[in-house]
């Protein structure tokens, strides 16, 4: 992996949606927390697969038919080392986080969970984190449990021993999309571990920006999204740990996932082909492995510096020149934050002040962000929010600092 | 392009920095609907209380954005005192203006533009402008939607 700085000039030029204008303005892209652009190198991945070797995987015994199977396998493999997982059997391609997350849900809660088990959840999760528990709890008889918040947006685990009485499962974000908070999901994982629950870890947030290792974690499952990582949206990820993924059965039936049907009945197949039912998004597969490539040859740790770096430029930048006439929700110590920032300025509701960066060709995300519980404890309907990445710089946050300044001018009543 | 000056027209701002008929009514003699901008999180609820075949009170509670919150205020001012019909022409004419079309059993549009004074909507004509932001025309309608919803509970 490369320990050289990012050359975000460099890195920007890769991607070309960001050279593009917006209502006669250069496009500033602070959105990547709800999907992050392509660069040239997936889109050339995408394209290559179509017009090369596009077929239908592990069917044909035809020349491209192989080279198809072979670079959905090998970016299994991928995928595998990115996350620091021990056999690329334990990734499972799904379409996106929220089906990965309802999987487990299906097939290893409807396994193994009944009445009174306890799933503990966050105060912060995403719904995608949260609607399949409760899908569970309202057949199940599942109670559900969360994870409180403390003032400045991080967790409160202060009362955690209690808190996990009965749990089965922990599923925890490894980074806020909201908040940007990062929980410590080692010492979750633990703690889970200590009283015979496991533990899933949402990732979505986290994968894009950080080097990613399970083992480190030492978490039971892992979910992700690749869109959000610069890859192609319809592909998502499930990585679990062999033992388990082999004692659950089939999500979806259908083609593919089975070793023999009968007139009586199916054998499902083996993980991780017993979850992939039906065709999968080849193209998608092999884009994300053109992503995570691209990811890798710049290095995740880099990444990470430089988020960190910009994210420091950001709060600096717009508690100086805003001071208490804007809010940023979370923590403000840096080793606690992702480069995610749920603002509040002024009085303005995010509605209107994304209506006005827009204007300036600011791209931000206004809204509950799928996440109306942690919503409901920050005491408001909806926040703006700027997600930092690896192609944003420091006139990106300058821009958004001139666009909160145009806003509050135009709202200034 | 469209300009923020067609979307936050002054009278638009004048109802957000002043609603009208801000409040709670008791439940009962009102009926209260509650609506939702799922993408938002906008919320927003409506009070009715109807005597004598007229809309005697009306309030509006929640929080929202500049145009859901001034679009409800607009929209309460031009429905108290009228029949619960007479408002429900009002919502019908405010809708056709947001470009949804409410369409009869026949497939027909349900067209107000040949009675006289057709949109009759005043101050409401100034969220026009909406329609050229379609992300918006919810934000515009949600106080409206409520209130058909409301309206629907006095079984008038």
């Amino acid at each position: 992996m490369s320990t050289a700085t990012l050359n975000v000039t460099t890195v920007k030029a890769d991607f070309p949606l960001l050279g593009r204008e917006v209502n006669g303005h250069p496009i500033v892209y602070l959105d990547s927390g709800a999907t992050s652009q392509k660069p040239r190198q997936v889109l050339d991945a995408l394209d290559r697969y179509y017009e090369e070797i596009n077929a239908n995987i592990h069917r044909g015994a035809y020349l491209i038919a192989e080279k198809a199977t072979t670079a959905v396998e090998d970016s299994r493999a991928a995928l595998a080392r990115f996350v620091g997982a021990s056999a690329a059997e334990e990734i499972v391609f799904t379409k996106n986080a929220t089906e990965s997350i309802n999987l487990v849900a299906h097939s290893w809660g409807r396994t193994n969970l009944s009445e009174g088990d306890v799933i503990l959840l966050t105060t912060l999760e995403h719904h995608a984190n949260i609607v399949p528990w409760q899908q569970l709890a309202a057949e199940r008889g599942v109670v559900i449990r969360w994870i409180p918040l403390d003032d400045d947006g991080r967790l409160d685990l202060t009362d955690l021993d209690q808190l996990l009485d009965g749990v089965r499962l922990v599923a925890v974000s490894a980074a806020s999309n909201v908040l940007g908070t990062l929980p410590p999901v080692r010492r979750i994982a633990d703690a889970a571990h200590a009283v015979g629950a496991l533990c899933l870890v949402d990732a979505s947030q986290w994968v894009p920006h950080y080097p990613t290792n399970v083992a480190d974690w030492d978490c039971d499952f892992m979910v992700f999204t690749g869109h959000k990582m610069c890859g192609p949206t319809g592909i998502g990820l499930l990585w679990g740990r062999r033992h388990l993924l082999d004692a659950m059965p089939p999500f979806m039936g259908g083609g593919s996932m089975i070793q023999n049907v009968t007139f009586e009945g199916f054998t499902p197949a083996d993980v991780p082909t017993r979850f992939e039912a039906g065709t999968q998004p080849i193209a998608q597969i092999v884009g994300l492995h053109a992503a995570v490539d691209y990811l890798n040859a710049i290095g995740m740790e880099a990444i990470r510096q430089h988020e960190l770096d910009l994210t420091a430029y950001a709060i600096r930048t717009l508690t100086e020149r805003f001071g208490d006439d804007l809010a940023i929700h979370g923590p403000h110590d840096l080793e606690n934050r992702s480069g995610t920032l749920s603002l509040a300025y002024r009085d303005i509701h995010p509605h209107d002040l994304s209506q006005v960066l827009d204007q300036h060709g600011i791209c931000v995300r206004a809204g509950h962000h799928c996440a109306k519980p942690l919503m409901k404890v920050l005491g408001v309907n909806a926040t703006a929010r700027a997600s930092l990445y690896l192609y944003n710089d420091e006139s990106d946050v300058d821009a958004l600092a001139d666009g909160l300044a145009a806003a509050g001018d135009f709202f200034a009543f | 392009m469209a300009g923020l000056e067609d979307l936050y027209r002054e009278v638009i701002l004048d109802h957000y920095r002043s609603p009208r008929n801000r409040g709670e009514l008791e439940t009962p003699p009102a009926m209260m609907a509650e609506g939702f901008n799922p993408l938002c999180g906008d919320e927003i609820q409506v009070y009715l209380l109807v005597e004598d075949g007229v809309i005697a009170e009306i309030r509006i509670g929640g929080q929202g954005c500049s145009i859901s919150q001034s679009s409800a205020s607009m929209m309460s001012a031009a429905v108290l005192g009228r029949t619960p019909d007479g408002a429900r022409e009002v919502l019908r004419s405010f809708k056709e203006m947001m470009s949804i079309h409410e369409h009869g059993l026949d497939g027909e549009p349900i067209s107000t533009d040949d009675q006289p004074g057709a949109s009759g909507l005043g101050d409401l004509e100034a969220l026009r402008g909406v329609v050229k932001f379609p992300v918006r025309i919810k934000c515009a309608t949600l106080g409206w939607n409520t209130l058909d919803q409301v309206l629907d509970q006095t079984g008038t």
